[in-house]
């Protein structure tokens, strides 16, 4: 009855159909369909201001749809937007963790307020400071960290919660290359351990394709391709994922570096839409 | 893409808090929602403690200012004479003003400033919680009010040992800091609720600024409301820091206002929950 290649046979963790979210005049997402299987790391990939962040947004509770639909661990994100949030784990581009207090103090604080009961907590933190290797960094401040390390704290602070989807936007912004590679591995390993489910956004198609088991790209509010890496390259005759992109919108993904105001200006546009 | 499964049931590792938040979608005052309450605010209290125990010098460098009023402007006019105050020392009479103001400049800044700066990316997590919306608000304005309890606390500790003449009776002190929760509590979601009109992070200092001078100069809290011109004693009937320090001085130091205590109370816990509403409302959707 359930063939892998077919996710709509089987309860999907995230469920996206026909999903439109718009601004006042700006279409920031016109209808999107897209379903994320448990277990599955699924890849929103696509250049700044493609959408990724709204459609995140509205995945999160956090921005009420235009209008369609968008179902997470099986809850509608506007009828029981209470019951989304207790079964998610959501990491947003801007830092997230209180650079005065130390790591240990941010697990205690995300702990408390994401619902853990009081007996679960300092197993649960435990768990959470073993699966991201966290042991030697917790007496520190995390202002003090690194950006690696501030991710996988991050990480570790979603995850206590035991959520059946984690949402991270943008996940290796701003970090080195080997720092990445870092966040990846300890995301690969908790979708391995628990089987937690992990929709991630990124522009950067390299990451999309080494580490999504499925990718749907996005551009300017639309879904232009979706499938997994291997196949959407076999079905457009490429080797790379950018050839894919613009055979799917005709233009060509430009990668931005410039880190800081990307990061700068994309909080900026989403200061002006929200 | 198929687009009709209706009920699906929840993912297999949700976790043991997922169905008691669905059923706590009743709202704040069901036994969840206040539980929830509480133990985000108490999350942000405690964040704030751990903050300051990290940091000291804030609070110090902080307290520097009101000193500053008491015992400069505060020693300059009492020589002077020029006020009428019975037999009090005008820095008696200064003390619970001062504290009051204190209280309410850590209250703006903490909203405006800090928030803004530092929580943009932990704000957008905490509304991804089951946590009440309520609770977000509330739980930064508690955070306001353990900087400003420490701040009075050690401002007390310099009126005693300076020999100020305030009341100390147990039952004073301890009424005078619950007022000055209540108000450090309203004028921090007051600046929520500015952050989120001004929304522009370099306008809010200029913003702070011009909101806090005008509410402590048209207050009771450097000089009693009769010496004041007729517009300006309007506006200073209006301003609930006003109420603040007057409560303050009556438990303080034993002089009423022209109000009496209850009215003071009253006033002040009705800003912080008009406030509170407010901040509620447009706070978490400005911060996105």
């Amino acid at each position: 009855m359930q063939t892998p290649a077919d996710v709509g046979a089987i309860d999907p963790a995230v469920l996206v159909d026909d999903l439109v979210v718009r601004f006042d005049e700006t279409l920031a997402v016109g209808g999107v369909s897209f379903a994320v299987a448990p277990g599955e790391v699924f890849g929103l990939l696509g250049p700044n201001g493609a959408g990724k962040t709204t459609t995140i947004r509205v995945l999160t509770t956090l921005l009420p749809p235009t209008s369609g639909r968008a179902l997470v661990a099986g809850h509608d994100v506007l009828g029981e937007s209470l019951a989304v949030r207790a079964s998610i784990g959501y990491i947003p581009q801007a830092i997230s963790v209180d650079g005065a207090l130390t790591a240990w103090e941010n697990l205690d604080f995300y702990a408390r307020v994401t619902g853990v009961p009081g007996r679960e907590r300092k197993q649960r933190i435990a768990q959470a400071i073993e699966s991201m290797n966290l042991h030697a960094m917790l007496d520190r401040l995390a202002r003090t960290l690194s950006g690696g390390m501030l991710r996988r704290l991050e990480i570790a602070t979603a995850l206590l919660n035991q959520p059946a989807v984690l949402f991270l936007d943008e996940p290796t912004v701003g970090l080195d290359p080997s720092a990445r590679r870092m966040v990846w591995e300890h995301l690969g390993a908790l979708r391995a351990e628990v089987g937690t489910t992990i929709l991630v956004t990124t522009h950067l198609m390299e990451e999309a394709e080494r580490y999504c088991e499925r990718l749907a790209i996005m551009d300017m509010g639309r879904l232009v391709e979706q499938g997994e890496p291997a196949a959407l390259l076999e079905r457009h005759g490429t080797e790379s994922l950018e050839e894919v992109f613009t055979a799917g919108t005709g233009r060509t993904i430009e990668e931005q570096e410039g880190r800081l105001s990307d990061v700068r200006a994309q909080r900026r546009t989403a200061r002006r839409l929200g | 893409m198929s687009a009709h499964s209706a009920a699906l049931p929840a993912g297999s590792a949700s976790g043991p808090s997922s169905p008691d938040a669905r059923s706590g979608a009743g709202g704040l005052f069901s036994a969840q929602g206040l539980r929830a309450l509480g133990g985000g605010a108490y999350a942000m209290a405690q964040s704030e403690l751990r903050k300051l125990r990290h940091d000291h010098l804030d609070i110090i460098t902080r307290s520097v200012q009101p000193l500053l009023w008491l015992f400069i402007f505060g020693t300059a006019l009492s020589h002077t004479r020029s006020l009428t105050l019975g037999h009090l020392e005008y820095r008696a009479y200064l003390a619970p003003g001062v504290m009051a103001q204190a209280a309410m400049f850590i209250a703006i800044f903490f909203g405006l400033a800090v928030i803004w700066e530092r929580d943009v990316g932990q704000l957008q997590r905490l509304l991804a919680t089951p946590l009440p919306r309520t609770a977000i608000v509330l739980g930064k304005a508690v955070g306001a009010c353990v900087r400003a309890l420490v701040q009075a606390l050690l401002l007390l500790v310099v009126i005693a040992a300076a020999g100020i003449d305030v009341r100390w009776n147990l039952g004073g002190v301890l009424g005078t800091l619950a007022l000055l929760m209540l108000g450090t509590a309203g004028f921090a979601c007051m600046s929520m609720l500015l952050a989120a009109a001004v929304k522009e992070r370099e306008r809010f200092m200029g913003i702070g600024q011009l909101i806090m001078m005008p509410l402590f100069f048209a207050s009771s809290a450097l000089y009693p409301l009769n010496v004041m011109p007729g517009w300006l004693h309007v506006i200073a009937r209006v301003n609930p820091l006003t109420y603040e320090v007057q409560g303050l001085r009556q438990m303080l130091v034993g002089v009423g206002g022209a109000g009496e205590l209850w009215l003071d109370f009253l006033v002040v816990g009705g800003f912080l929950l008009l406030m509170l509403a407010a901040a509620t409302r447009a706070y978490p959707k400005a911060i996105l």
